[in-house]
């Protein structure tokens, strides 16, 4: 087919470039530089999709954001994606795309999947047609809606496109590039203010590129080129085309999406498809323009129907008529404007104005052109099913309330004017209390609340010379206000028509007898008959009238309906517009795709992964990684097939006969030092610190302060003020923000620093009856036996030529030491403790042997200290000082914490010595009491104990002093399992803790 | 997202802190004795107002020192901030 909508000599597309793209499997072609929706009408597609609730055609009503119809499935390079505006997506060489039902997204807000259904149908609709018969609703209803809720498909494949984030700063921030936009972006600019510019369009200049206005000697448009070349030079401006400003948060932050290769077949290699922007600006200008309204009349979403402004669009930019046989129905000068175009290109338009007898420069135009203007007359209803192929019009009496004889004209198009509407959702969102203005019968911004200033017709001024003039003065003041330049700016002669006013005229009344329905939300399918359900049914708060019938609730998020809505409830309640008020705007002013809000973070990237310097060397040895927080461990080394059952008891098995090594670098790692330091740990930990002798380390928990344990480690004292305090992976950080919270706000007067050190030092557990010999050999020079090292002890000592210090503490309850040195030797380390341990039969072990090793030996970790247990609860009441005050200590005689039944930690073995128990699972006294069975406690840890081969739990467990021999069972409903068990000691190896200290 | 002024490093994105509660709670001296109530004043009893507030806030990605936060829990403006060794005046 080939594009017979489409003009020669007129339009801002590319006619050198050709391209191919397919429309539900059709294939069409168009130029560079047209959207979707400019290269189908130009080859006469005016039937885009169909309307959900009464599956009406769907065809195309703007020209852009506004779009409330034409919203596509695209495809893109073997990739898909829902809900793409038609009329904002560009056209690529090799386009294709689909219809979707129309209907509101999911996407749009993602969190309203659930309750969708009860909210989003109308009432008329949902609560009345579907809930009926009841046995309907799951068999034939749900499935109905489900299928057609949303308007387009989601991929469920990974997203291959690469989608950033950027944060930026600047002094003034301009949503939009129209001629408000430009004229305060240069004066800005020319003051020397860091200025970014967003245009949510490809072309700069607004209305300037549709409009016949000379500014200085040349065209709007060609100033507006002159401006955009002359900032795009200047080093302090940020010029973005295809960028939306969509949201205006706290502290004037902005949010803008940039579509940097939306408009291409592929991605480019390195590029993001999409950016989001975090701009923090001194000052917002929003000059966002506005959009044109449309007049209410039977039958006006039939295809060809369309917003006169958008029709003059895709003429003036596209080269493309929206039809040969328009018919424009205004209330105002602007369709005059397109009824101009149409003329000068050769087509006689016809002109149906509401108003009697209006005088203007533009109207005498249109008088001397010859153009056929009906006044007084209105089009009470479009006629035609696919495509508008006449009308029904009449005269309207001076009152507005009587037609006179219907009579019908062919037309193939109507373009409709009602006015335009403020584009105010940035300001709103902003906090700013908008106001009505009653000349222009629109909401526009009143006091701001952040630093926002709206321009132009975003303001409600819809004269050019006005908008220049209030914008380059704004930019001007406002740059002047940061940059203390004050730069004269000489203001350009602006050649523009004078219109006159127009008449408040929005909604058709029904002929006798007619009972068409007249639209006023095209997306969501609401007319002026639900809105009028709704009030007869007692919904007055503009609030519940929106959300009973979904009025202004699409993804357009009613930029064409709000304000006919407000119209239709104020006169319906006999109140003003102002009265019955407007909903809230809230951000994204236009749909965001999911991908661009997410950015890189996803999948590897949702967080840093941190590994140790020992890394390479476990990939090499077959390490098997688990997530530890952010670091990477290794759960296990395996050998040959072996899975992770098998391996951990090998590692752990080995540990307890001859020795292993673990690496222990994730551990957190606190460097303190001051004259105050043993004080702090004094009242930072619940045991006595005062008097820990230089070289020796201490075992110490510490509590919040309700009592809970928040973390437990071994300190060590390095000098007379220097101590070395070690923490648990997970908590590292809340440790040190715990210490820097009591250091600098609670305890200013002691004089102690504290630093994380857990990057600086690379370390390794050697565990194990053989450790010492092997310690022996790695450090020659040192005396490391019983009296030189003796347990909790302490010393510096020399790796081969690497300085290194060493720490005799067990976590394994075997005999251990821990060795440090700095990270850039910890691979050197690693391998030397392997290569001298050859002898003694070394194996690396993983994060399960450990476990392993020390559940069976009854140490509390993270399982226990689970930010509910007390001291008491995990055996651990013995570090309790009873002589000094510490952090939370003044919470431990609660009453619930000292209850005779307090729970405590015990161990749990299968009465079968075979079964494994599940973590998580609950211990009852009686497997068959009828639910809920009382729980007694809950497994927090499980192992196959090396020692005793069978499966060994520690369980938190009510009165767990008092139950030791007791019978109980666990049970675990998830996974269907009954086991009888026998309460044990939770140290179930070497109980006496004589291996550590031989 | 809140733009805070660190006393120590100047304007700062929020996502460079992290919040710490009341600011105009006191720890009691340590060895002191004190009844329950107050004892449940400080550990848990809170306003939760609505208004002007002085909060804490660590600035943990920066400088991380704790600081104290004037701001209005409603609107989000923020009047004042102070050094933890300030007082709230
Ligand atoms: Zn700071």
């Amino acid at each position: 087919m080939s594009q017979s909508f489409r003009l020669e000599n007129i339009g801002l597309i590319n006619r050198d470039k050709k391209l191919s793209f397919k429309f539900n499997g059709v294939t069409y072609y168009g130029y560079e530089g047209d959207t979707l929706a400019s290269a189908l009408i130009a080859n006469g597609v005016h039937l885009v999709g169909r309307s959900f609730k009464y599956h009406r055609p769907r065809g195309f009503f703007g020209a852009g954001v506004d779009e409330p119809y034409a919203i596509v499935q695209l495809y893109r390079n073997g990739e898909t994606e829902p809900n793409i505006k038609a009329t904002e997506q560009e056209l690529f060489e090799g386009l294709e795309a689909t219809s979707v039902n129309c209907w509101p997204s999911v996407n749009f807000d993602i969190g309203a999947i659930n309750n969708f259904l009860k909210i989003f149908l109308p009432a008329g609709f949902y609560y009345k047609t579907f809930m009926w018969p009841k046995s309907f609703w799951y068999k034939v209803y749900e499935p109905f809606i489900r299928k057609a809720a949303g308007l387009g498909v989601a991929s469920t494949k990974h997203d291959k496109e690469r989608y950033e984030h950027k944060y930026e700063y600047c002094d003034l921030l301009i949503a939009g590039s129209g001629p408000s936009g430009l004229a305060s972006a240069y004066a800005a600019a020319k003051n020397g203010a860091r200025v970014i510019l967003a245009e949510d369009k490809p072309r700069h200049g607004g209305t300037l590129l549709t409009s016949e206005v000379n500014i200085g000697n040349q065209s709007g448009r060609e100033w507006a080129d002159g401006i955009i070349s002359e900032l795009k030079e200047m080093p302090n401006v940020i010029v973005k085309n295809r960028s939306q400003v969509f949201g205006y948060y706290d502290h004037n932050m902005l949010v803008m999406s940039e579509r940097i290769s939306d408009h291409l077949p592929k991605t480019k290699k390195f590029h993001p498809k999409q950016r989001l922007w975090y701009i923090r600006a001194k000052e917002v200008l929003i000059s966002s323009g506005s959009i044109e309204r449309p007049i209410v009349f039977g039958n006006n979403d039939t295809p060809g129907v369309m917003l006169s402004s958008a029709a003059k669009e895709y003429l003036k930019v596209y080269g493309v008529l929206v039809g040969r046989n328009p018919l424009i129905f205004t209330n105002n000068d602007s369709g005059y404007e397109t009824a101009i175009e149409f003329k000068k290109n050769g087509v006689d338009p016809i002109i149906l104005d509401t108003r009697k007898d209006p005088q203007s420069e533009i109207v005498d135009e249109a008088k001397n052109l010859g153009i056929n203007i009906k006044f007084s007359h209105v089009v009470v209803a479009a006629q035609g099913y696919k495509k508008v192929k006449s009308a029904d019009i009449a005269k309207i009496s001076d009152d507005k309330e009587q037609l006179g004889k219907v009579e019908s004209i062919k037309c193939d198009c109507i373009c409709v004017s009602g006015f335009w509407t403020p584009t105010i959702h940035l300001a709103s969102q902003s906090g700013n209390k908008t106001k009505f203005k009653e000349d222009i019968d629109a909401f526009v911004p009143g006091i701001s609340k952040q630093n926002e200033t709206t321009l132009g017709a975003a303001n409600g001024s819809y004269v050019l010379e006005e908008t220049l003039k209030s914008s380059f003065e704004a930019g001007q003041e406002l740059s002047k206000k940061i940059t203390n330049n004050d730069n004269e700016i000489s203001f350009p002669n602006v050649a523009e028509k004078k219109s006159t006013t127009h008449d408040k005229f929005w909604c058709v009344p029904l002929p006798e007898g007619k009972n068409y329905k007249r639209f006023l939300d095209f997306q969501n399918d609401v007319s002026v008959s639900d809105v009028e359900i709704a009030l007869k049914e007692g919904y007055r708060s503009i609030e519940h009238v929106k959300r009973y019938t979904t009025l202004g609730m699409a993804t357009d998020q009613g930029k064409t309906s709000n304000l006919n809505g407000l119209q239709l409830v104020s006169n319906i309640e006999n109140k003003v517009v102002p009265n019955v008020g407007h909903t809230t705007f809230r951000p994204p002013y236009t749909p965001v795709s999911i991908g661009a809000i997410v950015g890189r973070e996803v999948g590897k990237h949702s967080k840093p992964t941190r590994k140790s310097p020992m890394h390479s060397w476990h990939e090499k040895n077959n390490a098997v990684f688990v997530d530890a927080g952010v670091w990477l461990r290794p759960r296990y080394y395996k050998q040959g097939n072996e899975n992770l059952f098998e391996g951990s008891k090998r590692e752990a098995k080995n540990v307890r006969t001859n020795v292993g090594v673990c690496d222990v670098t994730t551990l957190g790692k606190i460097d303190i030092k001051g004259p105050d330091a043993a004080e702090l740990l004094n009242r930072v930990y619940t045991n006595a610190w005062l008097k820990l002798p230089v070289g020796k380390a201490r075992y110490g928990v510490m509590l919040r302060e309700d009592g809970i344990v928040m973390d437990d480690g071994t300190t060590t004292r390095i000098s007379e003020n220097h101590y070395h305090m070690t923490t648990t992976t997970a908590q590292a950080a809340n440790v040190l923000s715990h210490l820097e919270y009591y250091l600098q706000l609670v305890w200013p007067e002691l004089n102690v620093n504290v630093v994380s050190t857990t990057e600086q030092w690379a370390g390794a557990a050697i565990a194990g009856p053989k450790s010492r010999d092997l310690l022996q050999k790695l450090f020659p020079n040192s005396d490391v036996s019983n009296e030189g090292l003796p347990f909790m002890g302490f010393i510096e000592g020399d790796l081969f030529g690497v300085k290194a210090r060493i720490f005799r503490i067990s976590f394994s309850g075997e005999l251990a030491y821990e060795v440090n040195v700095e990270s850039d030797n910890g691979n050197f380390m690693w391998e030397k403790i392997m290569e001298v341990g050859y002898e003694f039969d070394i194996q690396p072990y993983g994060t399960e042997a450990l476990s392993t090793l020390r559940i069976e030996m009854g140490h509390v970790a993270g399982s226990e200290l689970d930010g509910r247990t007390i001291p008491y609860d995990n055996s651990l009441e013995g570090l309790l000082s009873k002589k000094k005050d510490f952090i939370g200590k003044r919470s431990l005689n609660r009453e619930a914490f000292t209850a005779k039944d307090r729970q405590k930690v015990v161990g749990v073995v299968p009465l079968d010595k075979k079964t494994s128990i599940p973590e998580g699972s609950h211990l009852v006294k009686d497997s068959n009491a009828p639910l809920p069975n009382p729980k007694l406690g809950y497994i927090s840890a499980s192992c196959w104990s090396v020692e005793h081969d069978n499966p060994f739990s520690l369980a938190i467990l009510k009165d767990g002093k008092n139950m030791i021999g007791e019978k109980l069972f666990v049970m675990s409903p998830l996974k269907n399992k009954v086991i009888p068990v026998e309460i044990v000691s939770s140290h179930y190896v070497d109980p006496k803790g004589e291996r550590v200290r031989s | 997202m809140l733009y805070i002024k660190c006393p120590h490093c100047g304007m700062r994105s929020q996502n460079e802190f992290s919040y710490g509660g009341d600011a105009t709670v006191k720890r009691p001296e340590l060895d002191k004795e004190i009844s329950d109530q107050e004892w449940d004043n400080f550990v848990y009893n809170r306003k939760s107002l609505r208004g002007k507030h002085w909060e804490l806030w660590q600035h943990l990605s920066g400088c991380r020192q704790w600081i104290k936060v004037e701001r209005d829990t409603a609107t989000h403006e923020i009047f004042n901030t102070l050094k933890a060794n300030e007082e709230i005046s």
